[in-house]
């Protein structure tokens, strides 16, 4: 994974919470998923992995950015950490202890059926937390100039939506929130009937599911948490935004809106940032890196599971004495490319195989797999949508891929953040120059 | 590999759990092939996917000190061309199979990594053989190449951490390799020419020098096979080696600032470690686990994270390598606070040396190192990296069923003798990133410590 990588992920991976996981998908086959429903309305997803003597077990809720109310930013993020800080039956500090050294099921599932309905999220814990988090904050994202970037331009991108706001908060919602707004959300939303138990790796449903039921099946149905309606209206023309701040070097990253997992254009989407994006011989990396020697880093992002459209993300970082607007040229004119003429049968080909390939990778990790089931299932997309991926992606053509390049990679739609370095004044001279 | 306890608490706090009781299933088939190259094979059908990870003996400890970075390039250009392909072949090859090729550097030895489906082993053997023996360093893509390395070298400039811990390793490595950043420094990166990098090649790159791990669909006979195809003709040469002076000991608390326009203070306190054939690793590791490398429920996490609000992250490390590496404490706080968690930072560090942990402290700590041991092997890349670390450090094929029992071992007494005996509060260095102005720290701190 590249700095980049690393740095992208890290913004948007901040919480398992939340509906913007990272990371790509791919699935299909022979992925046999048991699926039970609690009386209570919790859903259980168990997979049967016996390759190594591990399980993954995963609480996701169907709760994040997404659901927070202006001047709240952080709330989901922050009840996430507070979910570590105990409860009547196990103390502070406990859940981080005992989860490290469980090598039992049962006490896995027992700890978290007891945190789903006990939290004690004492003040004197939540003010102490609330420090903590301002502290991940500014590593995360205050002094790490290109994280800094992402967020400003997400913040440009959705002007309406809740993802107009970072996972993590701004200091001020941070410093503004209450415990009192703490355990609202927390009741509203932990709830059984919102949320779904993973379990991937050695253990069979039937050794399994009685013991689900026994820790889990008593906790009473809340209501269905109000679903969020906020609708980000249609961008009409490019948005621009420039951050300027201590850095080394000037940084692209720009997007274009998007459908999620709903539309049928995704898997021809997810081939399209395949084509340009994975691997040294993929049209970026070989065009601005490799033949052009623009570019230290490029590539392409598409996470189409999301519960609302999110963007598909092109960054770059900027070799050394070269113009940041050269290199967004070169970015654009790979994008036109891919407007202009289909993809080769070879590309085409290529982008399968990789697809096919990561499929069988991401098994290897019991982890991994359960995160996959876990996204897909608590977006809304449904854990079929990863054991019918790679089929769908099968069926894709050049003129599919052709297509939703023309339909959605289009200027009026995008959003463009640019990063210019002020340590020097010939710095500062050369990169305003490329902003232009 | 104290390194890796930490990252494994990571992953078990996302609810990964295991049972301990079938650690002792991995049993890799150890071969040294005619040309002396060691192979270790784990069969495991279960998924139709191979991995195999070369380590060669070729790390930064061998770049000389005009060449800093020198090991690192040369594992870099490998993928870039080899004699009979171009660096878009070699791309375009693996890719069409979905397929992955890389390699690194590192301090003791660069490592060449492979991912392919099992149809295509043959294949995927074919291109790791050839960027492993013949890359061509063609003079186009050398400096292509080293352009992209010192821009990134320039990039890091951007990360508190990294600055940290290169001014750190300066301090406490004095006359020894391992003070040198294995991918070295703008200056001498930019000096570096092709024929440093087939020179370099030429000695290291042998087989007698490499350490193969194949773990995956692959069964015994058919991995050696492809072993004896692809490698067969790779010619060993024997090397004598440079000896390495041991590093020249702090004579005093050595403090370094380092000015940054940041919000936090990044701090990193330590010394020399020990390497990862020391006895006392395991007593070590325990008690690192309690110190700061236990994740979440470590003491400095306790007082400083938890008691305080004062971090997100800290925590301590032993890079236990090849030699001596470092022991680190590594926090980051907001620049105003800087003072008030390295009091902290010295006041578990003394505790440590000073009281026996406590009964049921030290059995969680084994708990967890124990139980948590089978999710170091849980994936093909994981076993193969760890299969590589376990024959470089000479660890013996029954480390699989030793580590737990060494583990199991470790008493209260040893856990008191080795923070006494490896935690030193005379002969430190400590390195603050900050905006100075804010951070304010106060040279008494360190120079009262005892």
């Amino acid at each position: 994974m590249t700095a980049i990588q690393r740095i992208l992920c890290r913004v948007s991976v901040a919480s398992l919470l939340t509906l913007i996981p990272a990371g790509q998908q791919a699935m299909a086959g022979r992925l046999t998923v048991h699926e039970f429903t609690l009386t209570n309305g919790l859903k259980v997803l168990l997979v049967e992995e016996p390759k190594a003597p591990v399980v993954t077990v995963q609480i996701w809720y169907k709760v994040g950015s997404r659901n927070e109310v202006m001047g709240r930013a952080g709330l989901s993020h922050m009840l996430e950490h507070m979910m570590f800080k105990g409860t009547p039956k196990y103390g502070k500090g406990v859940f981080s202890k005992i989860i490290e050294t469980a090598d039992k099921l049962e006490l896995a599932l027992e700890m978290e059926a007891d945190r789903m309905k006990g939290l004690l999220l004492d003040e004197k814990e939540f003010k102490l937390e609330r420090e903590v988090v301002k502290e991940e904050r500014r590593l995360r994202v205050e002094d790490v100039p290109m994280a800094y970037l992402v967020e400003q331009m997400n913040a440009q991108a959705f002007m309406v939506h809740p993802y107009h706001w970072p996972i993590i908060g701004w200091f001020s919602d941070l410093d503004a929130m209450t415990r009192e707004d703490l355990k609202a959300y927390y009741e509203t939303h932990y709830v059984p009937n919102n949320a779904t138990l993973v379990i991937v790796g050695d253990v069979k449903p039937e050794t399994a599911l009685p013991l689900i039921k026994t820790y889990f099946e008593g906790i009473p149905q809340g209501s269905p948490p109000p679903p969020p309606s906020i609708v980000e209206p249609e961008q009409k023309g490019e948005r621009r935004i420039v951050v300027k701040r201590d850095a080394q070097l000037p940084f692209l990253y720009f997007g274009y809106k998007v459908p999620n997992f709903k539309s049928s254009d995704v898997h021809a989407l997810a081939v399209l940032e395949n084509i340009l994006s994975t691997g040294k011989s993929a049209r970026l990396y070989d065009a601005l890196v490799y033949r052009k020697k623009l570019a230290l880093q490029v590539g392409a992002g598409y996470n189409e599971l999301a519960a609302d459209p999110e963007l598909f993300t092109f960054y770059a970082t900027v070799k050394p004495a070269v113009r940041i607007a050269a290199v967004e040229r070169a970015v654009l004119a790979e994008i036109d490319r891919l407007k202009k003429e289909p993809p080769t049968d070879h590309e085409l080909q290529k982008a399968k195989n990789q697809v096919e390939a990561r499929y069988l990778f991401e098994q290897d990790s019991v982890f991994r797999q359960a995160m996959l089931l876990g996204t897909a299932e608590t977006v809304g997309a449904g854990w079929q949508y990863v054991a019918d991926y790679v089929d769908k992606l099968r069926g894709i053509t050049k003129e599919d891929v052709h297509r939703v390049a023309k339909k959605y990679l289009n200027e009026d739609t995008r959003t463009v953040g640019i990063l210019i370095p002020l340590p020097s004044r010939s710095d500062r001279a050369d990169a305003m120059g490329g902003a232009r | 590999m104290i390194r890796a306890a930490l990252l494994i608490a990571a992953l078990v706090c996302d609810g990964v759990l295991s049972g301990a009781s079938h650690a002792a299933e991995i049993k890799p088939t150890r071969v040294v092939t005619e040309n002396g190259m060691t192979v270790l094979i784990v069969d495991q059908p279960f998924l139709p996917i191979v991995t195999v990870n070369v380590l060669v003996k070729a790390g930064a400890v061998y770049d000389p000190d005009a060449k800093a970075g020198l090991s690192n390039m040369v594992a870099e250009m490998l993928d870039e061309g080899t004699k009979t392909r171009s660096a878009t072949q070699i791309a375009e090859q693996i890719e069409f199979l979905g397929g992955e090729l890389a390699a690194e550097g590192g301090e003791d030895s660069a490592t060449a990594r492979l991912r392919i489906l099992r149809k295509d082993a043959d294949i995927g053997f074919t291109l790791l053989a050839d960027i492993l023996m013949n890359p061509k360093f063609d003079p186009k893509e050398v400096a292509r190449v080293r352009d992209e390395l010192v821009g990134s070298l320039q990039s890091e400039k951007d990360e508190p951490s990294i600055i940290a811990t290169k001014a750190f390793n300066e301090l406490v490595f004095k006359g020894h390799p391992y003070r040198r950043p294995a991918n070295g420094d703008e200056k001498t990166v930019t000096k570096l020419s092709r024929q440093d990098l087939v020179e370099f090649h030429d000695k290291f790159y042998r087989p007698n020098r490499a350490i193969m791990a194949i773990v995956g669909d692959l069964r015994e006979a058919e991995a050696l096979a492809l072993v004896k195809k692809h490698f067969g003709g790779w010619t060993p040469q024997e090397l004598p080696l440079p000896a390495f002076p041991a590093p020249e000991p702090l004579p005093k608390p050595t403090l370094k600032l380092i000015d940054k326009d940041l919000t936090q203070a990044t701090l990193v306190l330590g010394h020399v470690g020990i390497d990862r054939r020391n006895p006392d690793f395991y007593a070590v590791a325990v008690m690192n686990y309690i110190l700061g490398g236990g994740g979440f429920s470590s003491r400095l996490v306790r007082r400083i994270r938890d008691e305080q609000g004062l971090a997100y992250d800290v925590g301590s490390v032993f890079e236990a390598n090849v030699m001596p590496g470092s022991f680190a404490v590594h926090v980051q706080t907001r620049n105003a606070a800087a003072n008030q968690v390295l009091a902290s930072v010295f006041q578990e560090l003394k505790r440590i040396r000073t009281e026996p942990v406590g009964d049921q402290e030290l059995a969680d700590a084994k708990a967890y190192l124990i139980g948590s041991f089978p999710l170091r092997l849980d994936t093909t890349a994981k076993l193969a990296s760890l299969l590589n670390l376990v024959e470089l450090h000479g660890l013996g094929l029954s480390y699989f069923d030793e580590y737990p029992k060494a583990i199991a071992a470790v008493t209260k007494e040893d856990v008191l003798r080795v923070a006494q005996k490896y935690l030193n509060p005379d002969h430190y260095a400590l390195v603050v990133v900050a905006k100075l102005a804010e951070a304010k720290i106060d040279a008494n701190v360190v120079s009262t410590t005892k």
